[in-house]
């Protein structure tokens, strides 16, 4: 406060890691995996109705390369790992990750040869939604998580 | 009842196909389950049988092949071709089995063309063989993969570790 | 991701699948050299598109052989969605499997559960009372308008023009208030029940209903003017991925795809289920075979839908609206609450099933919004299938797509799949 009042008006102080972390958290461009049904609630939760444009996160990549946050929605089968897993390791950091609806979570309904159970075998998850398929309502639940868990890091401080 | 005379008029030509075909030693059988007429054909006279059946009673669209595993000895696996005469608006299967040590099937790919995608995914989920077939690979399930899923003895969930998974460290090549 | 791959880099996994892949484009033609020493250019190269892919509305990979910008072959590689539900179904009581259909073609679960329905109830001879019959005939329509509106919207995307997807989805929308008023669920609805569905149209389904089939056909007619003379859209179509209906026929094409290349192929006409005989619809079909052609056919069915909507309202009749045998459908929700024997029945549903009789067989087909979705079962006389195949529309639409895309420019490949509309979901079961 006193800085404040000796600097004038027109500035505010705060530190770096709240600057960076605000700004990440209301940026955070998702790359969809649009694997199976979750994928059109996914693109609901893009569209008119729920509009995560609110959220700063209407930029859907389809480059991994200029994406912040992997939603994998649907379930993903062991061919299809790999490619999961590929584009993940193509993302920058820092990233997170959302595994939508139960057969992301946890293979759900699909308990069978050829799906993954659970995408968290071979991905980090910071968020889990369950729902077959979730509501859009709840993406935008997960996606309100992951900004409070980005805007709680320390990610200045700790990258230096 | 009615109903019965009814398809047994519409497949009429059919049936007559048939009796000719046994007259000369060709032991096609006839069954009928729900609706539509089903001929049993042995494995030597499939392709001259549904060359006939297409050239002759315009049996032109194909609509599907359908594997089947009936988890007997000896003829194990059973093909069913499901046909469509675009002219009379009937519907005829054809079914043809296959053995259990040697499960091959000659192709009807040059037949219909679309059949090559139909004896894909039949090789892939029951490992017959079809020969002759432009391209034979599995539809589904990558190459590495060394079991038919849909035998009856292979399990629900599979066999752990028969398929790969990706390696959880990151990989270099990709995130550099 | 579009990335160019070669063959001399060695693949990271799937190492045995990926070498098969790569040599199924060789053939007594054909040979994959890379390194050709004749063209300074270097001008043919093979393409990677997808598993992850924007424009192949899942994950539909595709391997394509280039010659400048023609494609001068294509080989698709399916599977990346297999889960196989074939064989989960074989473990599944005819009613448990429910679900699985929905997210088998997850843009019109209605359809699919109708599809599965028609198929037991025709094995194990149920007879359905009217009313529920037409209960599906409304939920089969409105998914096949809302399947359409999806295509609509990410193949206008596709060739350019992203606002429309808003749009679409606005009346998507719409229809999802309507299947969550209808069936309790946005849109995997598993409403169909074998010997009729779960339950009544409520009023304010009702009224949802009749609003829309209101409403939308002006819609229909705001994306028609925005379309139908757009230069830009028209260009891009027209003699675009041409398919002649000889070559529809012989590749098994089903669905907007036979329609649009000249044969007036539908199931509803073909074989008529539920009551589609009393129905007053045209099939439209288009003789060019091109993109357009597909593109009028589906709007036209849409047109057609609302017509065979109202019809219904119009007919809908009083009366139950599942099968009142207990060793054939699951008792009301009222019995099962109130009453011993509906309790009984409702465990004896749930724990083993409607038993069709041994041996029996069936092929039942509906006309999916994507083309012939058929069903065929074997029993065994358990509760349990020995045998359900699903006969995809998708995947055998796909096998048109491969062959279609040969010749065809590199820039058209996008828009060629968004007209064939595959839904991966179903083409890998």
């Amino acid at each position: 406060m006193g800085l404040e009042s000796a600097l004038g008006e027109g500035f505010i102080t705060t530190r770096v890691d709240d600057l960076v972390g605000w700004a990440r958290a209301n940026s955070t461009w998702p790359m969809p995996m649009g694997l199976a049904c979750c994928a059109i609630e996914m693109m609901a939760f893009a569209g008119p109705r729920y509009d995560a444009s609110r959220f700063g996160s209407e930029v859907m990549r389809f480059s991994p390369r200029q994406s912040d946050l992997l939603i994998v929605a649907g379930w993903c089968s062991y061919k299809m790992s790999h490619a999961v897993r590929r584009i993940w390791d193509q993302m920058p950091d820092p990233k997170w990750c959302i595994a939508m609806g139960a057969c992301a979570s946890t293979g759900g309904m699909h308990r069978c040869y050829g799906v993954v159970q659970g995408i968290d075998n071979f991905l980090p998850v910071d968020a889990y939604i369950s729902g077959c398929p979730p509501r859009p309502d709840a993406l935008l639940n997960a996606l309100m998580t992951i900004q409070e868990k980005v805007k709680t890091e320390h990610s200045v401080l700790l990258d230096a | 009842m009615s109903n019965q005379k009814l398809h047994n008029d519409v497949y009429s030509d059919i049936l007559a196909f048939v009796e000719y075909e046994r007259g000369v030693t060709h032991p096609i059988s006839v069954y009928r389950s729900t609706s539509d007429l089903t001929l049993v054909v042995p494995r030597d006279l499939l392709i001259e049988t549904l060359t006939k059946l297409k050239e002759e009673h315009h049996f032109i669209y194909l609509v599907d092949i359908v594997g089947t595993d009936r988890f007997v000895e000896g003829d194990r696996f059973e093909i069913l071709y499901n046909l469509i005469d675009l002219k009379q608006g009937r519907r005829l299967v054809v079914k043809t089995l296959a053995n259990e040590d040697t499960p091959i099937v000659p192709s009807a790919s040059a037949i219909w063309t679309n059949a090559s995608w139909h004896e894909r995914e039949i090789f892939d989920m029951y490992g017959v063989h079809f020969t002759e077939h432009p391209d034979l690979r599995r539809v589904y399930l990558p190459e590495d993969f060394e079991y038919y899923p849909l035998r009856k003895e292979f399990p629900l969930l599979g066999i752990p570790g028969s398929i790969d998974l990706p390696t959880s460290t990151p990989d270099q090549e990709a995130s550099s | 991701m579009m990335e160019l791959e070669q063959k001399s880099a060695s693949p990271t996994f799937f190492k045995k699948h990926q070498e098969s892949f790569y040599k199924s484009l060789e053939d007594k033609h054909t040979t994959l050299e890379f390194e050709d020493s004749d063209d300074p250019l270097n001008s043919r190269m093979v393409l990677n598109m997808g598993p992850s892919h924007p424009a192949t509305h899942g994950v539909l990979r595709l391997l394509l052989q280039l010659n400048g910008e023609t494609i001068e072959k294509a080989k698709l590689d399916l599977g990346y969605l297999h889960r196989g539900v074939e064989k989960i179904a074989e473990n599944k009581t005819y009613q448990e499997f429910m679900p699985y259909t929905d997210r088998m073609d997850y843009l019109s679960p209605y359809s699919n559960n109708v599809a599965l329905c028609l198929a037991v109830e025709k094995l194990a001879d149920v007879e359905v009372p009217e009313r529920a019959q037409y209960i599906r005939m409304i939920g089969a329509e409105l998914a096949r308008i809302s399947a359409h509106l999806l295509w609509l919207g990410t193949m206008v995307m596709d060739s350019g023009a992203i606002s429309f997807f808003i749009w679409t989805f606005r009346e998507r929308e719409k229809i999802y208030d309507i299947m969550d008023q209808l069936a309790g669920h946005r849109f995997t609805v598993s409403h169909a029940r074998i010997g009729g569905v779960a339950n009544d149209i409520t009023d304010d389904a009702m009224a949802l209903i009749k609003e829309f089939v209101q409403t939308f056909p002006k819609e229909l007619k705001g994306f028609h003017s925005m379309l139908d003379r757009n230069r830009i859209f028209v260009d891009r179509n027209v003699d675009v991925g041409v398919v002649s209906t000889e070559k529809a026929i012989d590749l098994g094409a089903t669905g907007p795809i036979l329609r649009g290349s000249g044969y007036a192929y539908d199931i509803r006409r073909f074989e008529p289920y539920l009551k589609y005989d009393e129905m007053d619809f045209e099939i439209p079909t288009r003789l060019e075979g091109d993109n357009l052609a597909r593109y009028y056919v589906r709007m036209e069915e849409m047109h057609e839908s609302i017509r065979i909507l109202r019809q219904c309202l119009d007919r809908l009749p009083k009366g139950p609206i599942r099968a009142n045998d207990a060793k054939q459908a699951y008792p009301s929700k009222d019995e099962v609450y109130y009453s011993m024997e509906g309790m009984i029945h409702d465990f004896m549903m749930t724990d083993t099933g409607i038993c069709p009789p041994e041996g029996a067989e069936v092929y039942h087909a509906v006309e999916a919004p994507k083309g012939e979705l058929g069903y065929f079962i074997q029993s065994d006389g358990t509760g349990h299938p020995w045998r359900l195949k699903v006969n995809a529309p998708s995947f055998r639409n796909l096998q048109v797509l491969e062959h279609s895309l040969e010749g065809a420019s590199i820039s058209d490949t996008v828009l060629i799949i968004g007209s064939i509309d595959p839904v991966m979901g179903e083409a890998d079961k």
